[in-house]
């Protein structure tokens, strides 16, 4: 109850993976664990589909729809009649952000 | 433009071919944590144009990216600078880069470093990071610069409102609408990991009621003998306010996914809809009733 982020787009598919452990360094949430054989999802409710480690994975073993997570983005889209999931931050139309720099380790959102 | 560094080849100290290459994003700010995580080492620095954005959002965006890295070092000649072919990237600009395309367009294979730059000379060490070094967490310091920006955005949203509101109803049901929006911008992003349940629009709704509780039993004498309505009413009306606010904090933290966000605006919009308008239409009715009573 009362958690919509239980499920997302991530797909791993373990039998593709050459144990390179990318995913496991590119993740800001440790959802990829160093196996013995092969990279282990511990943490897949985690995940912010933010798409480093499908993009840095070199066997396809990781799928994810990327994107980010903003409801000003979303709802902004929504009502200006546009996709909301190609909306994203930083650009002029169907952007939430104000543009500029930003604090560093902060989202897209945001502007310091 | 006074935040961002020209795009390039920075020399630290006096690197020699076989020195560390780090690549950073033109933003003053993440090119300045680097150089000074970096102090008194002999490295190169490859700056690439991410139009003064910082590492993580210009990933995002794909201006930190395979494409500007691999252009870079062609540009800056790294490959004749350097004998080695190995680059240590910010962790966070994964999500804009792909090292095996890199590899494929440049020749140089890619190090992803830690997440925060003044875990650098730690990292170095034994090219190694702790777990703890991989994680972006979401501290309150972090949360608390975020106050003003939220702020600054829910301004302009609710002045003409609460005018409205003060002129023409009450300035006590205005002070209402200006602490339900103070709960979600101010104290949402101060009390996010405490308030219960894991959706933003049900933190906030609870933190709208909490926080709305006093104000409408304080406010409800005035329409006796309707004060349970007059009550319900404040509080069915100004909680989806601090729950949308709530709900509209997501963009700016660094862990919600697009799947759960859009989830949580499918199903918590329309209840928040039906909070709104049904509390107007109870505020109408315990107003236009008392007013009777008066009469």
């Amino acid at each position: 109850m009362f958690d919509s982020y239980r499920e997302n787009t991530l797909n791993y598919y373990p039998e593709r993976c050459i144990n390179c452990k990318r995913c496991t360094q590119v993740c800001p949430h440790a959802v990829f664990a160093e196996g013995e054989k092969r990279a282990e999802l511990v943490r897949s409710s985690e995940c912010m589909e933010c798409g480093a480690c499908a993009l840095n994975c070199p066997t396809q073993a990781i799928e994810v729809q990327s994107g980010v997570g903003c409801a000003w983005a979303m709802i902004g889209a929504a009502i200006r009649g546009r996709d909301m999931d190609s909306c994203s931050c930083g650009g002029s139309e169907g952007s939430c952000c104000g543009g500029g720099g930003e604090k560093e380790t902060t989202p897209c959102c945001e502007v310091k | 433009m006074g935040h961002t560094v020209e795009p390039g080849l920075y020399r630290l100290g006096c690197p020699t071919p076989d020195s560390d290459v780090f690549v950073s994003a033109n933003y003053t700010l993440s090119f300045d944590a680097l150089r000074s995580a970096l102090a008194g080492r002999d490295v190169y620095i490859l700056v690439l144009d991410t139009k003064g954005i910082n590492v993580w959002c210009a990933a995002g965006k794909g201006t930190f990216g395979t494409e500007e890295l691999v252009r870079r070092i062609g540009i800056t000649g790294l490959a004749g600078i350097v004998r080695h072919r190995r680059l240590i990237l910010p962790q966070l600009s994964a999500p804009g880069v792909s090292w095996p395309d890199v590899v494929r367009g440049s020749g140089f294979l890619v190090e992803y470093g830690p997440v925060r730059a003044h875990d650098l000379p730690e990292y170095l060490a034994a090219h190694k990071a702790t777990p703890a070094m991989r994680r972006v967490e979401f501290p309150l310091r972090d949360r608390v610069v975020l106050i003003p920006v939220e702020l600054v955005q829910a301004l302009p949203f609710m002045l003409v409102p609460v005018a409205a509101l003060g002129f023409l109803v009450s300035w006590f049901i205005a002070a209402e609408l200006v602490l339900a929006v103070f709960a979600g911008t101010v104290l949402f992003p101060i009390l996010l990991p405490m308030l219960p349940t894991k959706d933003f629009s049900t933190k906030g709704l609870i933190l709208g009621v909490l926080v709305m509780i006093p104000p409408a039993i304080l406010g409800a004498g005035a329409f006796a003998p309707f004060q349970l309505a007059a009550a319900a009413a404040t509080l069915l009306i100004f909680t989806p306010v601090t729950a949308y606010l709530a709900l509209n904090f997501t963009g700016s933290t660094p862990f919600t996914s697009r799947t759960g966000v859009k989830k949580e605006i499918f199903r918590y919009i329309p209840v928040m809809a039906a909070m709104l308008s049904s509390g107007a239409i109870l505020a109408v009715l315990a107003g236009a009733l008392h007013l009777l009573g008066v009469i």
